[in-house]
């Protein structure tokens, strides 16, 4: 058995043995199984972490120091999304076992798909991630909502897959091979329109998932709709997964092809960060305004694609490493947000929280400002890094508009804090379970810091990007 | 010199300060009480390792003194590296020098006192970072973040309208700097790094240079608040708490002109030459069309505040002569104006501490019952308006001398500002100190108080140490500035580079 299969494997076991545990004891199992999934989690991470580089199944799979880096950044969204759970769900009555359960295969999903070597353990991946997140939006059976948003993420993922598959088809009729490497020797020069509408459909089954715009529709009710700690799952994970494999594949078997892509990338870069500025403007709900700025982010990380360089794929990779932190931060403020017993979401629920509760108010406006791409906060980092890309590539265009649209995104950023602060009130918030207040202050402490110390981390998504671009 | 680092030192030492505020435990108003003498003691000391710093300054040299380099952003060419010249040395004073000021004018705050002293200890660090900067992502970095204390500090502790103010402020500010990135970004792939040293002595091409000019344009010229680009700074001078106003007036504005000695002008020559008629059109309509304005205004904080931006269009002026006059002339003025005017604001406080508004037609007669705080108060005002013996004149009369040298109408619309700013200025001293008004209230006013003697008399004494012995601050000057000046002409003459270099 080789190494590098471990990390799949303990998952996989693991979960199945957690399955078995939750429906051989007869009692209510959820902790234990949400803090064996974690555990297991970790486990998994430190697995991924010492494995070896290398391919496996006859290059079905591969491993290096990107796939790695992105697994990395999987295991700690997934884990935290977990840790938010713990006592959420009991208090909403939906600690069923099998939620963790379900994370931890969609988990297994993720690590495929980043790992793929060949579009159909690509697709495998995709799907078995797509199919368990699709249960944990409605894990909330008896909510309206919640149901609705696994319904509705349900139907547009499906039809995501769709033309993913689609794309992939056209793609092995036109080259003969699913395999990246013999697809990147084939898919050289001017390739033959058949097989650039295979490319554009897989990018855009791609696009889907990471809700760059216009590809975005699902995500504003699909973030409000499903369970909080289910939307701060979303926010990370998946969406780091999913944009590790958007630039295995685009870098990868169709890095020759960067002149037929390279324009839908900008495109896509200036629509969705354009959208996530001006849509959030109007947002009254705080997990909607949240999904509108996943949005935005996902378009300044793929600026750093749009280079189409190593350079940029450096800047993707500490843009997404730095977002999921500030995202499952942002998540455990909302989570805190707890009125005698319901939930709020709404954003005038927090006003007058910074004199009620100075360290959660303050917590909330470093992970706000972080997102609006403020120095010191590690989010300006992020930007510095896609916007120099960009400019090197000679995207001048897109670095502006990238620019305005910071700008028009700093002003609702700020409107959360200037509620917090400015605003008079007494959210008199529920007393916060500590697991979330860990989560909470852990993001915004990394957040906060990651000035002082960036080497690693920069050093680290250096590394990823040269193991993909060779 | 890899000696002690004393840069790093007082720019991170207010940062214990707030770490130490924010353990402290106990009742509201002990806590009050305990973050007011910890905020001043920090400030104090960080006051005097300035001082120190100062004593130990070679004003001899041209380059950077009391260099620290460390590694920061792996496998790039930026590093933290912080270093102190002749222009930013007093820069950094003034910044140290006013904090305790700031901190002792801040008795009206009473609500949030921990959380407001933090902010106004991390203002410090950013500026005073800001100013010691000498690497361009870490001199943005700084930049920037002056805006995430300052946004709080009229937020949370300002007047009616605060709200509008600090939104407007953060918004202005964030859009000009963006730009700035931009260029930034710009540059460090053009030079391959981002010590300001390297930057300055890569040439970049003219038709580029113009395009980051206008970058910086915007961002400079928002924050130091350059006519078009200052209405922002009447909303957030006039809403800002008291010790906020002062920290805006006197320091942060000057981070704008000094963005532009340190890097529009050495680093973009041709641009920097190419739009001088622009800076000076900009600067006369600022230092007339604004002295107008502030003539007009019925508000005593609100006429402070434009006479502000009227003296920046004095020191953009001054900047863009490209002359060693000139340019002394405007770092001279950005002391005296940080002085000056930080004293006239910390007199509008004092009113207000007695319960009085600052509308001037319910003012009036205060010289018989406040005779200490009338003669202060007319100091201030007397330098305001550029009276010799006073800071104000040394700095306007370089400026002048300084644009005279390059164009006459400059220098003559420029010096009418002395005569509008003595206008307004008396205008103010009569409302408040001379006119005779019946309202009972203002019968039973008290004079100064001592901690208001605390505030007033250094920031007096500077303002006469200024104007009497001026040379203990421009021998500073000196070295930097003939250097800037210097590159500047070869830069656009390169036969006189070639010249000086077979020289």
């Amino acid at each position: 058995m080789t190494p590098a299969l471990i990390p799949a494997l303990l998952l996989g076991l693991g979960g199945m043995c957690l399955l078995l545990i939750g429906v051989l004891t007869k009692k209510d199992s959820f902790t234990f199984v949400s803090l064996a999934a974690i555990v297991l989690l970790l486990t998994a991470a430190f697995a991924s972490l010492t494995a070896p580089d290398g391919t496996l199944f006859n290059g079905l799979l591969k491993t290096t120091l990107f796939t790695r880096y992105a697994d990395s950044l999987v295991y700690l969204g997934a884990a935290a999304a977990l840790l938010l759970s713990l006592d959420f769900n009991k208090r909403e009555n939906i600690a069923r076992f099998e939620y963790p359960i379900l994370v931890v295969f969609a988990v297994l999903g993720m690590i495929t798909m980043i790992s793929a070597n060949d579009l159909m353990s690509l697709y495998v991946g995709f799907e078995l991630q797509s199919l368990a997140l699709y249960i944990t939006a409605a894990i909330a059976r008896d909510s309206l909502r919640s149901t609705e948003a696994g319904l509705k993420y349900f139907v547009l993922g499906a039809l995501a897959s769709g033309l993913l598959i689609y794309g992939i088809s056209l793609v092995y009729g036109f080259a003969g091979t699913t395999n990246f490497v013999s697809l990147a020797t084939i898919l050289t020069g001017a390739p033959g329109y058949g097989t650039i509408i295979g490319v554009v459909f897989v990018l855009v089954g791609l696009a889907f998932k990471i809700s760059a715009a216009p590809f975005h529709m699902w995500t504003p009710d699909v973030y409000e709709g499903a369970p909080t700690p289910v939307t701060a799952l979303f926010g990370t994970a998946p969406k780091a997964a999913a944009m590790a494999l958007f630039l295995s594949v685009m870098l990868g078997p169709f890095g020759h092809l960067t002149a037929q892509w390279q324009l839908i990338i900008e495109i896509l870069s200036a629509i969705s960060m354009a959208l996530g500025a001006l849509a959030a403007i109007g947002q009254s709900n705080i997990k909607r305004l949240l999904a509108y700025s996943s949005i935005g982010h996902m378009g300044y990380a793929l600026m750093g694609l749009a280079a189409g360089t190593q350079a940029g794929l450096q800047g993707t990779l500490i843009y997404l490493a730095l977002y999921v932190v500030m995202s499952f931060g942002a998540f455990a403020c909302v989570i805190a947000m707890r009125r005698a017993g319901q939930a709020v979401e709404t954003i005038a629920d927090l006003a007058g929280l910074a004199a009620q509760r100075p360290a959660l108010a303050l917590a909330f406006a470093i992970l706000m400002w972080a997102m609006a791409g403020i120095p010191p906060l590690s989010g300006f980092f992020g930007k510095l890094y896609v916007f120099s890309a960009a400019l090197n590539a000679g995207l001048t265009t897109l670095a502006i508009i990238g620019v305005v649209t910071s700008v028009i995104g700093a002003f609702y950023y700020l409107r959360i804090i200037k509620v917090m602060y400015f605003d008079t009130g007494a959210p008199n918030f529920d007393a916060t379970p500590n697991s979330v207040r860990f989560v909470m202050l852990a993001g915004a402490f990394v957040t906060a810091a990651f000035v002082l110390l960036p080497g690693p981390l920069v050093s680290a998504a250096d590394a990823a990007a040269k193991a993909l671009m060779g | 010199m890899t000696g002690f680092p004393i840069l790093s030192l007082i720019t991170f030492l207010p940062l214990a300060g707030v770490l130490a505020l924010a353990l402290l435990q106990g009742e509201d108003a002990a806590i009050a009480a305990r973050a007011r003498q910890i905020a001043l003691v920090t400030s104090l000391i960080t006051l005097a390792l300035g001082l120190y710093l100062w004593s130990a300054f070679d004003p001899s040299i041209a380059g950077y003194q009391f260099n620290e380099t460390a590694p920061w952003l792996a496998g790039s060419s930026i590093a933290y590296r912080m270093g102190v010249d002749g222009i930013s040395l007093f820069l950094i004073l003034l910044t140290l020098f006013l904090t305790p000021i700031a901190i002792l004018a801040s008795a009206s705050i009473t609500t949030r006192v921990r959380g407001f002293f933090s902010a106004l200890l991390l203002l410090e660090t950013m500026t005073v970072g800001m100013f010691s900067a000498t690497d361009f992502v870490l001199f943005y970095i700084f930049f920037e973040a002056v805006l995430l204390p300052m946004y709080l500090i009229i937020g949370v502790w300002g007047g009616e309208r605060r709200i509008f103010a600090a939104v407007k402020f953060f918004l202005f500010t964030l859009a000009g700097s963006l730009f700035m990135l931009l260029a930034l970004v710009w540059m460090w792939r053009n030079a391959g790094s981002t010590d300001i040293v390297t930057l300055l002595h890569t040439p970049i091409p003219p038709n580029v240079q113009i395009w980051l000019f206008i970058a910086f344009l915007a961002s400079f010229g928002v924050k130091a608040a350059v006519w078009p680009l200052h209405t922002w700074l009447p909303d957030a001078y006039g809403e800002a708490p008291l010790p906020g106003t002062i920290m805006l007036a006197a320091v942060l504005s000057k981070m704008g002109a000094y963005g532009f000695i340190r890097f529009a002008v050495p680093m973009l020559p041709n641009a920097a030459a190419q739009a001088e008629p622009l800076m000076f059109t900009l600067g006369v309509v600022a230092v007339i069309y604004i002295s107008l304005v502030a003539l007009a205004q019925t508000d005593m904080k609100r006429l402070i505040a434009y006479s502000s931006v009227a003296h920046m269009g004095v020191i953009i002026i001054g900047i863009f002569t490209f002359t060693v006059e000139g340019i002394e002339g405007a770092l001279f003025q950005m002391l005296s104006h940080g002085i000056v005017i930080a004293g006239l604001f910390v007199c509008t406080g004092v009113l207000l501490a007695r319960g009085e508004g600052l509308t001037l037609s319910r003012l009036g007669g205060l010289a018989v019952k406040m005779p200490a705080y009338a003669a202060l108060f007319m100091l201030f005002a007397l330098a305001n308006m550029g009276l010799p013996g006073t800071s104000g004149f040394i700095g306007e009369i370089l400026v002048i001398v300084g644009a005279l040298k390059v164009n006459f109408w400059v220098s003559l619309l420029g010096a009418t500002g002395m005569i509008l700013g003595a206008a307004y200025m008396l205008v103010l001293l009569r409302a408040v100190l001379f006119d005779k008004n019946t309202r009972p209230e203002l019968a039973n006013i008290t004079d100064l108080k001592f901690g208001e003697y605390a505030m007033l008399l250094p920031l007096a004494a500077l303002t006469l140490w200024l104007g009497i012995y001026p040379s203990s601050f421009t021998h500073v000057f000196d070295a930097p500035v003939s250097a800037l000046v210097q590159a500047h002409v070869a830069a656009l003459t390169p036969h006189t580079a070639l010249a000086m270099v077979t020289k």
